[in-house]
């Protein structure tokens, strides 16, 4: 494509969009009209270029695929974009989201429809870039510039508070991400390139890679969120527009986990090595009292936006356990936590537009009225909590599974996590849709009409097929997620000898 | 070299041709000012414009190798050119967005634009120094300009006392200066640049050092960098808002270059005593410059404190004294005077009915309902002040930095980009005004020339990363004639 190969066009296809929208479509209702259409056509492409994407792409192979490389900055600092399996499920989770989001839009964004439709194409390209970049100064310009239209959708179409949250999310993350460019840059100096494919083969020494590592955590920490930095993330979730929210809990979180897998386990195994134990301890305060704040929560969302934390605590869990189970569980852990989250939000946008509150205690008994709603919601409850037969489960399982291998301890504590999430989670389904009407607003309610279906059901299917299913991501992360491992392995064992040669 | 001629003979005039060409310019058109007095305005703009562009265009194709002329007063080479070519660029930017505003409020004046081309004659004097006269020289005919472009509003008091009050703190800043330069000649015997750097080589000059100390605090004063910024924000509010404009480009292109050379060319030998004092400068102006900004309501103080921090970015990259570091600094100049200028573009851009332009922060409110071009633009230009890819600022930012980080200036750095981030909330602010809030004014956009001046830097702002490639391997050529 013009020279152009199809992660550049994957790139190029959201900013097109925006461009129509910027550019030949005007503000009157014809005009707005359009602007929807266009937006949901422009993700559609992009999701089946994504497929075409992924068709061409080799499970089986372990290095980058469909790389191109561009001179940019200068001969050492390159425009470079490819694939491994690890970024590949990534991309697609972003292509597939989009849509939902934009159609989750239609009806509850009627002001400034086209800046909206704009600000979430650019940040689709932006999303995209993340897991595409094989260079690290072109990774941070996607991973921060992603910020510049959350920051406007949060600020601008979000709730009652939204600037406080858009404020808070632009300064938390900027804050951390502004160490992990200092870190690149010491990196380029160090290794003289910024080119992720080299800088996998260089070797940082073990002091360097202490402070690179901490610079790299302050970053995706924060965009994670881990314990304790995790304090912007309820309050965006509560101003989000529904769609901002499933971007949110859906990718934005996921680049955390991406950047360590990418960045931190194989880039400095010897500082990863060193920090576990830290990371564990995060994890499972994370798993547990994130857990116990939710179950008090009054605000559907932000009940929600509490889980989310808690279930990234096991991704962190499993990444640091640093074994195949943990790193592929912790992998499967986001894609299904980016459907089954995305979902929830969802489901609470459907009730919010009916009802125009989010207080747990307005509703009750909407079983009587919206039996498909309940059916829907249910399944999504049971998926969070990580009922088997749910792709929830299987993440959960598989990072467990690792951090028993890798510390027992750790993973009795996370599993009291998955106790706590099913009391949470079935407590609030039990106060949402069992019981009877007592609100009398609820008289009228209609059930899920036919976007709505449109939104929810794929998704469901998803959750079940990947539930009983789980081969298609982890076979196509195996290889790639087995390079990693044996790098990180190699520098345990190595610390090992270092300390029995010591004693 | 060979350009050099004996003592007596007609010096080599040729790499001087675009100065000699402004000065000899600027003296015609006080002569046809003279003669034809008001009615020559408009032809002032167009004839100063027009020998802006000559000379831009004469320092775009000059060939980028080091020449020196008049006794090696003088000295040409690729920094040079390029500072020259941002400084130009700067001066041009400030009469295009002058025009409409001194028409609107009756103060043009044939003077003005002269006044224009003659600091700008002493800002390329200031690039192109290599010795301590030649500084001075360049510095003066600078600050004399600046001073009187300052209070050019003269009925109006704010404009007075910001010209005065920049006159009074420039004179001392100037003595300062002229102390250091004194010391410097007494204790190395020499006021060449290479000479001096001879002199100091391998040896600790504690005289030396003691005037250069003096030297950097003037010019410390004209980047105004902290504890010597003072004079910034009263006279960004109190002068003319297309002069503030003048202010934040132009001058600040050229007494960053003149810094740079001073150091680079003439002390090299004792890097490591005025790397101590330049990365206490940067320290404290980010800081100052992110912190006091946050309380600002007036959009020009607001800008004031803005251009302090900035300064001390570029200062940050010059504190590690390699070549990294010029390029860095050159790199970073480049996008904030197209950030600076574009700031001031849209305000000036900006009309009300009665023809003024928006003053606080809240004039600003719901701009994006009223004016959604505009609205645009400013929003990019703040995300690109805050430093947020993929917009030019961040690039300016990221070389400045890494060249901090290669020489090991790791606390410095930190420092810095701590202090972005707090700048982050002030520019945040102005998004959330312009976007979030509800309308209180209407403005209109009329203007064609400052909506040039928008159209050009916004547009360098915002696409910065498709051509950055050129533009980074250009500032690196410039950086690599220093060393």
């Amino acid at each position: 494509m013009f020279g152009l190969g199809i992660l550049s066009g994957l790139l190029v296809l959201p900013i097109a969009g925006a461009l129509i929208i910027a550019f030949l479509l005007k503000d009157d209702a014809a005009g707005v009209r359009n602007t929807r259409w266009v937006a949901f056509y422009t993700t559609i492409i992009t999701f089946v270029v994504s497929l075409f994407a992924w068709a061409q792409f080799v499970p089986s192979k372990a290095g980058f695929q469909l790389v191109e490389r561009k001179a940019w900055l200068s001969e050492q600092i390159v425009f470079q974009l490819g694939v491994d399996g690890i970024s590949m499920p990534f991309v697609l989770l972003t292509t597939f989201l989009m849509p939902f989001c934009i159609l989750a839009s239609w009806e509850s964004i009627s002001t400034r429809v086209r800046e909206y439709m704009i600000a979430f194409l650019v940040l689709e390209t932006m999303m995209i870039g993340v897991f595409v970049a094989l260079d690290t100064v072109l990774f941070y310009v996607f991973f921060e510039a992603g910020l510049i239209p959350m920051f406007l959708i949060i600020g601008i179409w979000g709730g009652a508070r939204r600037i406080y949250a858009s404020f808070k999310l632009f300064l938390y993350t900027l804050l951390g991400s502004v160490l992990m460019l200092l870190a690149i840059m010491a990196m380029y100096w160090d290794a003289g390139t910024t080119d992720i494919i080299q800088l996998l083969q260089h070797k940082f020494s073990p002091r360097l890679q202490f402070w690179l590592w901490i610079a790299f955590f302050a970053s995706f920490a924060v965009k994670m969120p881990m314990w304790p930095v995790h304090t912007w993330l309820p309050d965006a979730h509560v101003e989000a527009p529904t769609a901002g929210s499933v971007i949110l809990a859906g990718i934005l979180l996921k680049m955390g986990g991406y950047g360590f897998i990418r960045f931190s386990l194989p880039m400095f195994p010897d500082a990863s090595h060193l920090f576990a134990p830290f990371v564990f301890t995060l994890s499972v305060i994370a798993i547990i009292y994130t857990s116990l704040v939710a179950m008090m929560q009054e605000d559907i969302k932000k009940l929600i936006a509490y889980s989310s934390v808690a279930h990234m605590g096991f991704v962190t869990m499993g990444i640091f356990a640093g074994n195949t189970q943990g790193v592929q569980g912790a992998i499967y852990q986001m894609i299904s936590h980016g459907l089954i989250s995305g979902a929830l939000f969802l489901c609470v946008g459907v009730v919010y537009d009916r009802m125009h509150t989010r207080e747990i205690k307005a509703y009750g008994g909407l079983v009587n009225r919206m039996p498909w709603y309940a059916m829907l919601f249910l399944l999504f409850t049971m998926a969070n909590v990580g009922l088997p037969g749910t792709s929830g489960f299987v993440g959960e399982f598989l990072t467990l599974m690792a951090a028993f291998k890798a510390n027992t301890w750790v993973a009795f504590f996370a599993t009291t996590g998955v106790i706590l999430s099913a009391a949470y989670a079935l407590w609030l389904y039990a106060r949402v849709v069992y019981g009877k009407v007592e609100n009398h607003a609820f008289d009228t309610i209609p059930d899920l009409d036919r976007r709505e279906m449109v939104l929810l059901v794929p998704l469901a299917v998803l959750v079940i097929y990947y539930g009983v299913q789980p081969g298609p991501i982890l076979d196509a992360c195996a290889a790639s997620v087995e390079q990693i491992v044996k790098v990180y392995q190699a520098a345990v064992s190595a610390a090992a000898k270092t300390a029995s040669l010591a004693q | 070299m060979n350009l050099t001629t004996p003592v007596f003979g007609i010096p080599a005039l040729g790499i001087a041709l675009p100065e000699i060409v402004l000065c000899v310019g600027a003296l015609s058109m006080v002569l046809i000012g003279a003669v034809m007095r008001e009615r020559s305005n408009s032809l002032m703009n167009v004839l100063a414009i027009g020998l802006l562009a000559a000379a831009l265009v004469g320092v775009a194709v000059m060939d980028p190798a080091r020449a020196t002329t008049f006794q090696n007063a003088f000295v040409t080479d690729g920094f040079a050119r390029i500072m020259k070519v941002l400084t130009l660029l700067g001066s041009i930017f400030a009469i295009l967005l002058s025009i409409g505003y001194m028409k609107a409020r009756q103060i043009e004046k044939f003077e003005y634009p002269i006044l224009i081309v003659l600091a700008t004659v002493g800002m390329m004097m200031m690039i192109s120094a290599n010795d301590l006269i030649a500084l001075y020289i360049g510095l003066e005919l600078q600050s004399l300009s600046l001073y009187v472009v300052a209070s050019i509003h003269r009925d109006d008091a704010k404009s007075s006392e910001a010209g005065l009050k920049y006159f009074v703190l420039g004179a001392l800043s100037s003595g300062m200066l002229l102390y250091g330069a004194s010391l410097i000649y007494g204790f190395t015997g020499n006021i060449g640049f290479e000479a001096i750097a001879q002199v100091l080589q391998g040896k600790t000059a504690v005289g030396a050092v003691f005037g250069l100390v003096f030297l950097m605090a003037g010019l410390a004063f004209k980047v105004s960098a902290v504890p010597f910024h003072m004079w910034t924000p009263d006279v960004y509010e109190g002068a003319p808002t297309p002069v503030t404009a003048f202010f934040a480009g132009a001058p600040k292109m050229a007494a960053m270059a003149l810094f740079v050379r001073v150091l680079i060319d003439a002390f090299p030998g004792i890097t490591i005593q005025w790397q101590q004092i330049v990365t206490f400068l940067a320290i404290a102006s980010m800081v100052l410059g992110a912190f006091a900004a946050i309380g600002q309501q007036d959009l020009k103080r607001l800008m004031a404190y803005s251009s302090i921090g900035n300064m001390g970015y570029a200062l940050t990259a010059l504190a590690a004294g390699s070549q990294a570091g010029v390029q860095g600094v050159v790199i970073f100049m480049m996008t904030y005077l197209m950030m600076a200028v574009g700031v001031f573009a849209c305000i000036l851009a900006l009309r009300d009915a009665e023809g003024n332009h928006p003053e606080t922060i809240s004039d600003l409110a719901g701009l994006s309902r009223r004016s959604p071009g505009v609205a645009v633009l400013l929003a990019a230009l703040m995300f690109s002040l805050i430093g947020s890819p993929p917009l030019a600022g961040f690039f300016g930012k990221f070389y400045a930095f890494t060249a901090a980080i290669q020489s090991k200036l790791f606390v410095l750095a930190v420092i810095g980009v701590v202090a972005s981030v707090v700048s982050a909330f002030y520019y945040l602010r102005i998004v959330k005004v312009v976007y979030m809030d509800e309308p209180t004014r209407t403005f209109t956009t009329g203007d064609p020339a400052v909506k040039a001046v928008l159209a050009v830097t916004t547009g360098f702002v915002i696409l910065f990363f498709l051509f950055a490639g050129p533009i980074v391997s250009t500032a690196a050529e410039a950086a690599k004639s220093l060393f």
